[in-house]
């Protein structure tokens, strides 16, 4: 028999292999779930779990997917939270400390309690980012909030009602598309293929019998 | 959290340790082209004869596909007994988009901005893709030593010469595009401070043409893309699944049935023209492989179209990725990024030797690793599943301290959550179940052969042959999700709907009783079931 833990799924008790992640500990306790499960890897927030070990004071948030199942753990998930996203054209707004202030203004509610970043799934210093973005600094914003998965667990915990991981996205658009240099050899490349001047060279390639295709494949020069 | 290796792992890594430092120095020979087709015959899953099957009805009739997909493939329909009134819609829009990943999503944005009233139906999220979890990045030849017919000639020798040259030649022709787009978009690429794209290689690319953004670049480009769909106001009608396309009467595409996943609600969504965009099937565990995938990977538009009379393409050939998690069992099957190759880690057995380049194409290093752990007996024994190390530490000794941490982040947060620093000790990786290579034929406008049943992202196939070179997928999933959107936007504005009818899905349940198929299935699949069995419980 494998070691097993107890755990306490939305309260109720279930006996499960030590080994398993909470997802999976819910599955081997007979769920089959719909909401709070999605690419199972730690990558897009769609399983936000609240958990406390039960006897101590301390909540945390965590995914899932990728939390392995304590003894007497005590679990409910967020398989959905209310963020608030604010509609915007990303071709009319400019990387302005005003822009922060007409879409999300509650972030300067922030009351440094912190409970966003001791909440976060990813250990992201979700304070800070936040601060960043107060201040119009978008691209600091943009580096330290890059690993969201914009699961919503700060937001569930903050007392100033701000949307964290929509603010972090809005900063990290800015940055990317205004802060950012412009890839030069990027429209370059898009304009010559506009003008067609790589056609002549793929089209050759096409029209040649198959032997040669592939000999031109088995001698190509491969970059160091 | 202390190292989860057993003592017989860390006797291994003394002699991984011992060797690293002429490994790194260490440049492998590639195989010829004769060695790896031998070495494919002989240990690549496809080749795999008794896990094949024969499609008995259908437009691919005669053909084979794993025996999970044609379990599916002629399975019965979900509203088989039901009656279902196609006159009243639900929903009445120009362009339907069947999936929220990023094929779907690209798809969703050209056509509202060809002016169409577009909706996307997922079954779960929008977002909840694959495309989240691509993480090593995109392909694209925009560097001044690569060219579009560069990357064209990496595309057809890694897809085996399969591949259908027109929509290769659309993918690598408008793969500088897709970029620009993205990158206007405000994805957030790793540039240099003169706004240069960081590129690097992918196995079997012969120009450094992947970009990156670290190695969230699929989640990079989808957190963008559907904050783009809502910021344009785009209706998203989640957790509701499309279960079977509707017709018209003239035989073309004009809607589907969709499912509510919670309350399990019928709808009917009818549409001048649908785009499929449903994904890949690696949730269907081919062979009994483990996956990268995500939880609603059930080749499910597969079903739809092949149920609706559209050819399906190399339905035959998947991708096992060579580098999925083989230890812990926490995350047994989860991808590790080919960028770790692309940054200097290589393959290395037991006896820390390395065994092969570790820039080969998927098809032909997942086959390396099979013959290195079945056949040679070097392969590295864990608790949950044997494989082989990548000896990742390897990259900060090759490009100096905090690299790992830098371009890798979610690599490094997924191990150590298990208590493993792959900065500090090798990492153990077996292939895993990873892309659907094939899927419904299209032409180059993006249709299938369904009049008005536009098809984007994993759930074609035909553009990368047998095989799929890292980072050509997220670039397919931008390229060809565009351009149905464009077309199924352009093209709606012509369509006159005759009468709706779904007798396409009687018609296709004959065809399987006519071929003697008794079968409870029912599909599209839609979602795994990872319960227990051998447990008793009420429906």
């Amino acid at each position: 028999m494998a070691d097993m833990v107890t755990v306490y799924l939305y309260g109720k008790k279930y006996e499960v292999p030590a080994s398993l992640t909470i997802m999976e500990a819910f599955e081997y306790s007979g769920y089959q779930l719909v909401r709070g499960v999605g690419c199972r890897n730690g990558f897009c927030g769609a399983c936000a779990t609240i958990y406390r070990i039960k006897g101590e004071v301390e909540l945390h948030g965590c995914l899932s997917c990728s939390t392995q199942v304590q003894d007497n753990m005590c679990v409910a998930t967020l398989p959905f939270f209310p963020l608030e996203k604010k509609v915007y054209d990303i071709t009319e707004i400019k990387p302005t400390e005003q822009i922060m202030m007409q879409l999300y203004p509650e972030i300067y509610a922030c009351v440094g309690c912190n409970a966003c970043t001791k909440a976060c799934t990813q250990e992201l210093n979700v304070m800070q980012y936040i601060a960043y973005a107060q201040r119009g600094e978008y691209e600091k914003c943009a580096e330290l909030s890059f690993d969201c998965v914009m699961c919503g667990v700060c937001s569930s915990r903050c007392p100033a009602g701000i949307s964290h991981p929509q603010v972090a996205l809005l900063a990290r658009r800015l940055t990317g598309k205004y802060i950012r240099p412009e890839a030069e050899h990027l429209t370059k490349r898009v304009k010559e293929i506009e003008d067609g001047e790589c056609k002549a060279l793929i089209e050759a390639i096409m029209a040649k019998p198959l032997e040669e295709i592939k000999e031109l494949y088995n001698t190509r020069e491969i970059e160091k | 959290m202390s190292l989860p290796y057993t003592s017989e792992m860390m006797e291994s890594i003394k002699k991984v340790e011992a060797n690293r430092k002429a490994n790194v120095e260490l440049e492998p020979v590639r195989m010829t082209a004769d060695e790896k087709t031998a070495l494919l015959e002989a240990f690549h899953p496809d080749y795999n004869l008794d896990s094949f099957e024969e499609i008995k009805v259908g437009p691919n009739k005669g053909q084979k596909a794993p025996k999970e997909l044609v379990e599916i493939l002629q399975g019965h329909s979900r509203i088989l007994n039901e009656e279902i009134d196609l006159s009243n819609p639900d929903y009445d829009v120009d362009v339907l988009v069947i999936g929220g990943g990023g094929a779907g999503s690209s798809a969703a944005i050209e056509a509202n901005e060809a002016g169409a009233n577009v909706m996307i139906v997922t079954k779960l999220r929008i977002g909840d893709a694959n495309t989240m979890m691509a993480e090593g990045g995109i392909q694209a030849a925009d560097k001044e030593n690569d060219s579009p017919a560069q990357h064209y000639l990496d595309v057809m020798g890694g897809g085996h010469y399969a591949n259908i040259p027109e929509l290769v030649e659309k993918l690598v022709c408008d793969g500088p595009s897709a970029i620009n787009w993205l990158d206007k978009l405000g994805v957030l690429f790793d540039k240099d401070e003169d706004g240069r794209m960081v590129t690097t290689h992918g196995g079997g690319t012969s120009r450094k043409r992947m970009h990156a953004a670290a190695d969230y670049s699929g989640a990079e480009i989808m957190r963008v893309l559907r904050d783009e769909v809502f910021n344009r106001g785009i209706p998203v009608v989640d957790f509701t699944a499309a279960i079977e396309i509707i017709k018209d009467t003239d035989g073309k595409a004009a809607g589907a049935v969709l499912m509510n996943m919670e309350t399990k609600e019928i709808l009917v969504a009818r549409a001048k023209t649908v785009v499929i965009a449903t994904g890949g099937a690696g949730r269907m565990h081919y062979q009994g492989f483990p996956t990268s995938n995500h939880y609603g990977a059930t080749a499910d538009g597969l079903v739809l179209a092949y149920r609706a009379g559209a050819p399906l393409l190399y339905q035959d050939t998947l991708q096992y990725h060579p580098t999925g998690v083989a230890f812990p069992a926490q995350i047994y099957g989860a991808l590790v990024t080919e960028k770790v190759r692309s940054m200097g880690a290589k393959f290395v057995n037991v006896d820390g030797e390395v065994f092969m380049h570790p820039l080969e194409t998927r098809d032909v290093a997942a086959s390396g690793i099979i013959r290195e752990v079945k056949e040679r007996g070097n392969g590295v024994h864990t608790p949950q599943a044997d494989g082989i190390w990548l000896d990742t530490p390897m990259i900060d000794m090759i490009h100096g301290k905090g690299t790992l941490e830098k371009r890798l982040p979610g690599m490094l947060r997924m191990y150590l959550r298990c208590g493993i620093d792959m900065r500090e000790v090798p990492i153990v990786i077996y292939p895993t179940l990873h892309y659907q290579n094939g899927g419904i034929k299209i032409s180059a406008n993006g249709m299938s052969e369904i009049e008005n049943l536009y098809v984007a992202g994993e759930a074609v196939g035909g553009i990368h042959g047998r095989n799929r070179l890292m980072g050509n997928s997220l670039l397919d999933i931008i390229v060809f999700g565009r351009n149905a959107g464009q077309q199924a936007g352009a093209k709606c504005k012509e369509v006159e709907l005759k009468e709706l009818t779904l007798s396409h899905v009687e018609a296709f349940d004959k065809e399987l009783a006519a071929a003697g198929i008794e079968t409870e299935v029912v599909s599209p699949k839609l979602l795994p079931d990872y319960r227990p069995e051998g447990v008793k419980r009420l429906n």
